[in-house]
């Protein structure tokens, strides 16, 4: 029998696991990383936390006053106190509606990008995994998902079930509607992705293995293969949601997402659209800042994650 | 068959063939020749009429060179593959054709070692996780006590720390991975073991460690062993019946010791030759011309013809019967049944 | 003179939050003409000693001090362009892979000419004619139309063959060849040793030759070192080592082959591992895995000394000796 020995140290936590991981280490070394991630979370903590920070709820008709349009951010001259970043049109605090519109932004980003993940991962996994047939048709059915734009599908959705339903059912589920229609329309992206993973993942002797074991499709696409493929997910993950957040927004601004009611970062600067030549530029501009440093560092972090995770650079 | 217990061999193979279509897909197969389109689909011939037997407690290895398909037959019994012609018995039961239900309670007792320890088990999961995957599987119902017990006692009987269970592959070496992985295949009390190069890609000190393993496994448990490999000092070792094969062709098949002491086939001959020996430094290896030919198309006749010094215009035309000698070994080869190497090296 | 002359070759490799030790004061000579083995498992330092002597360790790995004296100049210090005539001209390394090796959008013909003009004043014709020449001289049926192909469109062993063509197109002094055939069949691998062995005596080229083969070693060289754990701990003639080895790795080595065990028996393996870089034992480094170890061995690293025939770097040396003879008064 042989006495091998390997120093009994303690088993490290899982968060000095990760801190020590060559990513952990990776994004250390990134200023732009941590300065993304840092301003992602600023952004994303403030925006949750809206309904304790913001001054004012502008979903509440009794706070808003119209008499307070259209005041400037407070370091122009004319500024009233109390509203930091202005006013819009409706006389909202235009620093609380964008609290409360980065969160409606950022929920349907997510919430669409977690649609897109679960329908494109079992239908990638599923194509991937069993081939043949099924894996042509499953993957000329994305061909075509992919052959119309996005916003073309969306548009043509949103635009009929607004005509079916009316405004006011509309207005009421449009996060529903938002989050289902680009959720759906993105689907072949993961299953694309998911796909090609797995094909390079069936082909290892793990897989192997299982199968003589014996385990059946489900537990081997689940368990075995599903937990090798999460990198490319987790890159493309970050990639839509900054795409489903620019997304929400185009149709916000076409007047086909939000209503101005209850204004997501999209819709707030459509709204401030008409008052731009009028002088009243902040309502459409800090929205519109707030929205391009949002999707901005999730990009960057979403590069970052592609350069540490390329299976190229990284073999372990 | 008088008693199917003791005479019938545990595992049967018969008229074995596998072909792997190159060119998939109707539009593929479509080529264009001479002025027409043809439909012409491809295919590499990577079996061709194998037939093999194991006995229990035996090991029969199967050496031969890159591209012999010795990995495709241990696929194919290990039902990773479904073979394209022939038979594959296990205990007088045909397995081949089973369906994945069919094929579970033969799941615990023919079991698979992988060529690559780097590969073969899941990154994502723990030595633990691993390890108590297959026993639940196997056993449900099985309280979680004694799944730890069973995945201690096999942790303990491979050499590897149950201490360590906690850890994921990547903390280990090579050797230990593939002690693990042989642990994993141990875990279902298996009784028939196919590995695949097990110990190619380890370092010389650690293949050592592996194989002993292996004896130890197959003496205590009283395997039977499929052994895989193109080492023929390994297969000397380890083998109690060698099959040689050559361009997914048996060239010869032979108890081990007759086989090294006597080897009959042209071919056995020059690769028993070409293995480089530690004491003497005088290579004195009988030289083969050319190379293995693509298995896509196969010469008609014997397999090996054009590369053998022997090979005449029978061997060009008519592919040799595997035929019996008096030693007990079996050889596929025109000039060793018309006893022509015998003549052509005296003269 | 000889050819080649490494002393207290130490190279190390920076890591993300330390500096390790890939060779720790390796020192050897190599004569004109002569086929030198370095033996070793993975992570022994055998192909990093490859890799320095061409100074072409790239980051994070670094030649820390020591001297590589390849013709009486140190090719530590040389700048960029004697490396470039060093490199292909003087010295060839051919590796294991041969695939990696070629370029597989050139064809064998441009490779060849195109190394040739590179370093030669030479037509192109000329250049031909010389990798003709050479595509002769290992064996290539009808070169000629070999030089119009692609890598892709030969086999394994006609690859490495052309690799083998390539290093000796500038009639280098020493060839490192780096695993040569282990990527190869077995019977495909006898032709290129041969193949190897008759090139390097017909033409008097040096050959160091990196393998973890021991049977290999033994048909192709003279002397042998034995590396482990970034240190040379056993070198003498090759003879010497394979049939009287000293250092107890490389009884080990030896031993375990399964040739040397009888059919059926346990193999003699040796426990343990090869440590990794990031914790190689004080010591000896092979302590943790040798029967004969003692306190001493544990805290004093061996120095290389003269015993019997070989060098060999081993505290316990005289003892195991001494402890054989008597077993074997014994028995």
């Amino acid at each position: 029998m042989s006495t091998e020995t390997l120093n009994p140290k303690s088993e490290p936590s899982r968060w000095s696991r990760a801190w020590n991981s060559n990513m952990g280490y990776s994004f250390r070394r990134n200023p732009v990383a941590v300065v993304s991630m840092i301003v992602f979370l600023l952004i994303a903590v403030a925006s949750f936390l809206a309904p304790l920070i913001a001054p004012y709820d502008p979903y509440d008709p009794a706070q808003i006053d119209i008499m307070n349009s259209e005041y400037p951010p407070a370091w122009i001259n004319g500024s009233l106190p109390g509203f930091i970043l202005g006013t819009d049109d409706q006389g909202r605090d235009l620093w609380s509606t964008i609290l409360y519109g980065t969160r409606l932004s950022l929920l349907i980003g997510i919430c669409a990008v977690a649609l897109q993940a679960f329908l494109g991962i079992s239908i990638g996994l599923i194509a991937g995994y069993v081939g043949g047939r099924l894996d042509s048709l499953l993957m000329r059915l994305a061909d075509i998902q992919l052959s119309f734009s996005t916003l073309m599908v969306a548009i043509i959705f949103l635009a009929v079930t607004q005509a079916m339903f009316g405004t006011d059912t509309f207005n009421k589920y449009a996060v529903v509607f938002l989050i289902a229609v680009i959720g759906v329309a993105e689907w072949p992206q993961y299953a694309r992705t998911v796909r090609a993973t797995v094909l390079a993942e069936k082909k290892k002797e793990y897989v192997d293995s299982a199968r003589v074991l014996g385990f059946g499709p489900m537990r081997i696409m689940v368990r075995h293969i599903l937990p090798n493929s999460l990198s490319p997910i987790f890159v493309i993950s970050t990639v839509q949601v900054a795409n489903a957040i620019i997304s929400e927004a185009s149709l916000s601004f076409l007047g086909l997402g939000m209503p101005p009611s209850q204004p997501s970062l999209g819709s707030l600067i459509s709204s401030g659209f008409d008052y731009i030549f009028s002088g009243s530029w902040w309502i459409t501009a800090i929205p519109g800042v707030v929205l391009v440093v949002l999707v901005l560092v999730i990009n960057l972090l979403g590069d970052w994650m592609r350069d540490v995770l390329n299976p190229k650079l990284y073999k372990g | 068959m008088s008693d199917a217990n003791t005479d019938r061999p545990l595992l049967e193979i018969q008229n074995l063939e596998k072909r792997f279509d190159l060119d998939q897909g109707f539009l593929e197969t479509l080529k264009f020749k001479q002025g027409r389109i043809v439909r012409e689909s491809r295919s590499v011939h990577a079996v061709n009429n194998i037939s093999l037997e194991a006995r229990k407690g035996e090991a029969l290895c199967i050496v031969g060179e890159s591209g012999c398909g010795k990995s495709t037959v241990a696929r194919l019994v290990a039902g990773l593959l479904t073979p394209s012609a022939g038979e594959i018995r296990y205990g007088g039961q045909r397995i081949d054709n089973l369906s994945r239900a069919g094929m579970q309670p033969l799941r615990k007792k023919i079991q698979m070692i992988f060529q690559n320890p780097y590969a073969s088990l899941n990154p994502r999961m723990t030595i633990r996780q691993a390890l108590e995957e297959p026993v639940r599987h196997h056993n449900p119902g099985v309280s979680a006590g004694e799944v730890r017990d069973k995945v201690t006692e096999v942790m303990m009987s491979v050499g590897v720390d149950p201490s360590w269970a906690k850890r994921y592959p990547h903390e280990f070496s090579g050797g230990q991975r593939q002690r693990i992985a042989i642990a994993r295949a141990l875990t279902v009390d298996p009784e028939f073991i196919i590995a695949d190069e097990p110990i190619s890609a380890l370092d010389v000190s650690i293949q050592a460690q592996v194989l002993n393993l292996m004896l130890e496994a197959k003496e205590s448990r009283g395997l039977t062993y499929l052994f895989i490999t193109h080492d023929l000092s390994v297969v000397e070792h380890f083998g109690t019946r060698v099959a040689v094969l050559y361009l997914g062709s048996v060239c010869e098949v032979a108890d081990t010791q007759t086989l090294f002491s006597n080897p009959k086939h042209p071919y056995t001959r020059a690769l028993l030759s070409a293995v480089p020996q530690l004491k003497d430094d005088r290579p004195n290896h009988i030289r083969l011309k050319g190379e293995i030919p693509t298995p896509i198309n196969l010469p008609q006749g014997c397999p090996f013809q054009s590369r053998c010094a022997f090979a005449d215009t029978r061997c060009k035309s008519e592919k040799p019967k595997a035929i019996h000698q008096p030693d007990g070994s079996t050889v596929a080869c025109h000039a060793v049944e018309e006893d022509r190497l015998e003549a052509v090296a005296a003269g | 003179m000889s050819l080649l002359s490494v002393r207290d070759l130490t190279v190390k490799f920076a890591m993300r939050d330390q500096t390790v030790t890939a060779l720790n004061g390796i020192s050897f000579d190599l004569a004109k003409g002569e086929r030198l083995g370095i033996v070793g498992e993975s992570g022994a330092g055998k192909s990093i000693t490859g890799f320095s002597l061409m100074n072409l360790l790239s980051r994070p790995g670094y030649i820390d001090s020591g001297k590589i004296l390849f013709d009486g100049e140190d090719v530590v210090q040389m700048n960029n362009k004697k490396l470039r005539n060093l490199r292909g001209n003087r010295m060839a390394m051919i590796f294991q892979d041969p695939m990696v090796t070629l370029n597989p959008v050139l064809t064998i013909g441009q490779q060849m000419i195109e190394t040739l003009m590179a370093h030669r004043k030479l037509s192109r014709e000329e250049a031909r004619q010389i990798a003709i020449v050479k595509l002769r001289e290992v064996y290539i049926p009808s070169p000629e139309e070999r030089l119009e192909q692609y890598p892709h469109e030969l086999s394994g062993g006609m690859r490495q063959r052309i690799i083998i063509a390539i290093a000796l197109l500038l009639d280098p002094q020493l060839i490192i060849a780096d695993e040569p055939t282990t990527a190869l069949d077995v019977t495909i691998q006898a032709d290129i040793m041969e193949l190897m062995l008759e090139l390097c005596q017909s033409n008097q080229v040096g050959l160091i030759l990196i393998t973890h083969d021991l049977g290999v070693v033994s048909q192709m060289t003279e002397r042998t070192l034995v590396m482990y754990a970034g240190r040379i701990i056993e070198s003498g003639r090759t003879r010497e080592i394979i049939n009287d080895p000293q250092h107890p790795y490389t009884q080990g080595l030896i031993n375990a082959l399964p040739q040397q065990t009888l059919p059926g028996q346990r193999l003699k393996q040796i426990p343990g591992n090869m440590p990794g870089l990031v914790s190689i034992p004080a010591g000896c480094a092979f302590n943790p895995r040798c029967k004969y170890a003692t306190d001493f061995c544990r805290s004093r690293v061996p120095e290389t000394e003269h015993y019997g025939k070989v060098e060999v770097a081993c505290h316990e040396v005289q003892r195991l000796n001494s402890d054989e003879d008597r077993q074997e008064a014994q028995a």
